[in-house]
């Protein structure tokens, strides 16, 4: 059986899960198995609706102690769950607390784990999967050599798959241990979606000049609803926040559009949005590496070139 | 107090990644090894901090690698580590990594490890967690700020979408990125330092593997760039709607 942890935050159902389940899924039918879902806690989620991603059944430990977060606690529960349930594959979403348990599960179970997957497992002969490595600058496949496997995978590498299925929800009793890690405050960032989720990202470079030139970017951002980003400098010169910061030493992300403005596109830069889907530079130095890595490119003065794309964007979606 | 700063070498951020060996090996001519960034910049420079703080702070360095990893270990030391441990063991294999430190670990009763985030090279974000489970001590991921009390940490760590304080006794074990600390550069008396502090090399006790690199391979290159006239926007609006469909 291939068993997916379904990752929560705040009682809700993280986005990335649902991509884990249909990545799950599509793994189940190839082994020919069944895809069923883990959840710690209490959700406020219809959890039958995970059904839709190919969720067969899905195991839920009530137990509010688990509505929050803790590595250790998690993973015991995960392991223990894996072994009641006769689990052979684990799969988990390579998000912040998906890195954070999936590795430490797969010693409780002795079993061989791959972090970072990007498509499906070829199950030909072994089970060889295939991962970025070098920030996103090459693949490795990679043999797991144990009987029961860990996979984490990319976040939006293999997309939702959405059918009509219906989940059986199914209470599992683990004892849960005590947790000794106490969670004093959480801060959200109020109505931003997280850059790893956002399926559309304009971010800024040096280019830009300083933060008080952030509102043309701003305002494109707000004209296609994308989430922003930016360069290393921009980040630590304090133009933006740090969580906004992308690149080999940021946040690696993988958004269907990329817009960079005013970045020069240095090797560290490109290794953190390489895996976008498309990316659009606009820069108005032609020899500008990013141009190079891009599929749409504007050699222009950004504070030129930004508004008129703006404007374009505003006519097109109010149908011109 | 006793602090393990787990330090692994990788290519610098520049080096051209090619493959060599029927793309089953990792091309090394000419590459420059650096300390990964996040165990340099923040993990060993956060400890260095905590030490400054508290001058009775013990700091050593660990690495799982073979004698090419000397040179960065030297670095670790110059910039402020009291003493290091080599295990002398060549692999890509996280668990097994994660095995040797946990023995080193054990043995050592440190009070806080501490790891990068990720390395750049194989991305694995995988050693601490697993040491949380082999050492059976709280692990707190992808911290960005660590306060130490007592024998209490209190700890920020990265979200989807903000931020998360959590507060545990000591021992743990936290990952480490931005936001921890700020780079520093090594100075000469650091680095002459570094040459008489202890440098200690054990021999491997894990040979099992539980996965194998087959083969590597490098992304299908881009077709080439379209470019746009800056004065027709509209065309490019209409580029990503209707050929790459994004918008
Ligand atoms: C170990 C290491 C790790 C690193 N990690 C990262 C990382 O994670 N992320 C990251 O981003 N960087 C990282 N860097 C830094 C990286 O090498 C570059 O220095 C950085 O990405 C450059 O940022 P930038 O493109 O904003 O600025 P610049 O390189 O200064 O480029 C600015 C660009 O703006 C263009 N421009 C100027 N004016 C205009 C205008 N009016 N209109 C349009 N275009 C204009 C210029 O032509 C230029 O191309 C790292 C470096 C090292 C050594
Ligand atoms: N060979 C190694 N020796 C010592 N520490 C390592 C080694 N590999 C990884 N680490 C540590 O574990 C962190 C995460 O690495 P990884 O799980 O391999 O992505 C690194 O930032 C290091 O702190």
């Amino acid at each position: 059986m291939v068993l997916i942890y379904i990752d929560q935050d705040n009682q809700e159902i993280k986005k990335a899960s649902l991509e884990a389940i249909s990545y799950g899924s599509a793994l189940a039918k190839q082994l020919g198995t069944s895809a069923e879902g883990l959840v710690l806690g209490t959700v406020h989620d219809d959890l039958t609706t995970l059904g839709k991603y190919g969720a067969s059944k899905v195991h839920q430990i009530n137990n509010a102690s688990l509505n929050h977060f803790d590595a250790r606690t998690n993973s015991n529960v995960i392991a223990e769950a894996a072994k009641k349930l006769g689990a052979t594959v684990l799969i988990f979403a390579h998000n912040i607390n998906g890195k954070a348990v999936a590795p430490a599960v797969s010693v409780k179970l002795n079993a061989g784990i791959v972090t970072g997957a990007c498509q499906l497992p070829n199950t030909d002969t072994g089970f060889v999967v295939t991962k970025t490595v070098f920030s996103g600058k090459a693949f490795a496949s990679i043999q797991i050599e144990t009987p029961i496997k860990v996979i984490s995978i990319n976040q939006n590498s293999f997309g939702e798959v959405v059918g009509d299925g219906v989940a059986v929800i199914e209470n599992l009793a683990i004892d849960v241990p005590t947790s000794t890690l106490k969670i004093t405050s959480v801060n959200k960032i109020e109505g931003e979606i997280p850059l790893t989720e956002a399926s559309l990202v304009v971010s800024g470079g040096r280019g830009l000049k300083g933060p008080e030139n952030w509102g043309i970017l701003l305002d494109l951002a707000k004209a296609l609803g994308a989430s922003t980003a930016c360069s290393r400098p921009v980040s630590d010169s304090d133009w933006r926040p740090h969580h906004e910061h992308v690149g080999q030493t940021g946040i690696q992300i993988a958004p269907n559009l990329y817009i960079a403005i005013g970045i020069s596109g240095a090797i560290q830069h490109l290794a953190g949005v390489n895996r976008s889907k498309t990316i659009v530079v606009i820069n108005k130095d032609p020899e500008a590496p990013f141009f190079k890595a891009a599929d749409y490119g504007v050699i222009g003065d950004a504070f030129d070139v930004v508004p008129a794309l703006t404007a374009s964007i505003l006519k097109a979606k109010h149908g011109a | 107090m006793k602090i393990l700063v787990c330090i692994s070498k990788t290519p610098d951020t520049t080096a051209k990644i090619a493959f060599v060996e029927g793309n089953t090996k990792f091309d090394e001519t000419g590459v420059q090894w650096i300390i990964n960034p996040y165990d340099e910049w923040y993990s060993l420079v956060k400890a260095i901090e905590l030490k400054e703080k508290d001058p009775s702070v013990i700091i050593h360095l660990v690495t799982v690698g073979g004698a090419d990893t000397e040179p960065i270990i030297r670095k670790a030391l110059a910039l402020g580590g009291d003493e290091a441990i080599r295990i002398n063991n060549v692999t890509n294999d996280s668990l097994t990594v994660a095995q040797e430190i946990s023995s080193i670990a054990k043995e050592g009763a440190y009070d806080l490890i501490f790891t990068g985030k990720e390395t750049i090279d194989y991305n694995s974000a995988s050693i601490g967690s697993m040491l949380c489970a082999l050492l059976d001590i709280n692990f707190i991921s992808a911290a960005t700020k660590l306060d130490l009390n007592g024998n209490t940490i209190s700890v920020t760590r990265e979200i989807e979408g903000g931020e998360e304080i959590s507060e545990t006794n000591l021992p743990a074990i936290v990952s480490c990125q931005k936001g921890m600390a700020e780079q520093r550069i090594p100075n000469m008396r650091g680095i002459m330092a570094a040459r008489t502090k202890p440098l200690k090399v054990l021999e491997a006790t894990v040979t099992q593997a539980t996965t194998n690199i087959k083969q590597f391979s490098l992304p299908p290159t881009k077709s080439g760039v379209k470019l746009v006239d800056p004065a027709n926007m509209d065309e490019l609006v209409r580029l990503l709607k209707e050929e790459a469909k994004v918008i």
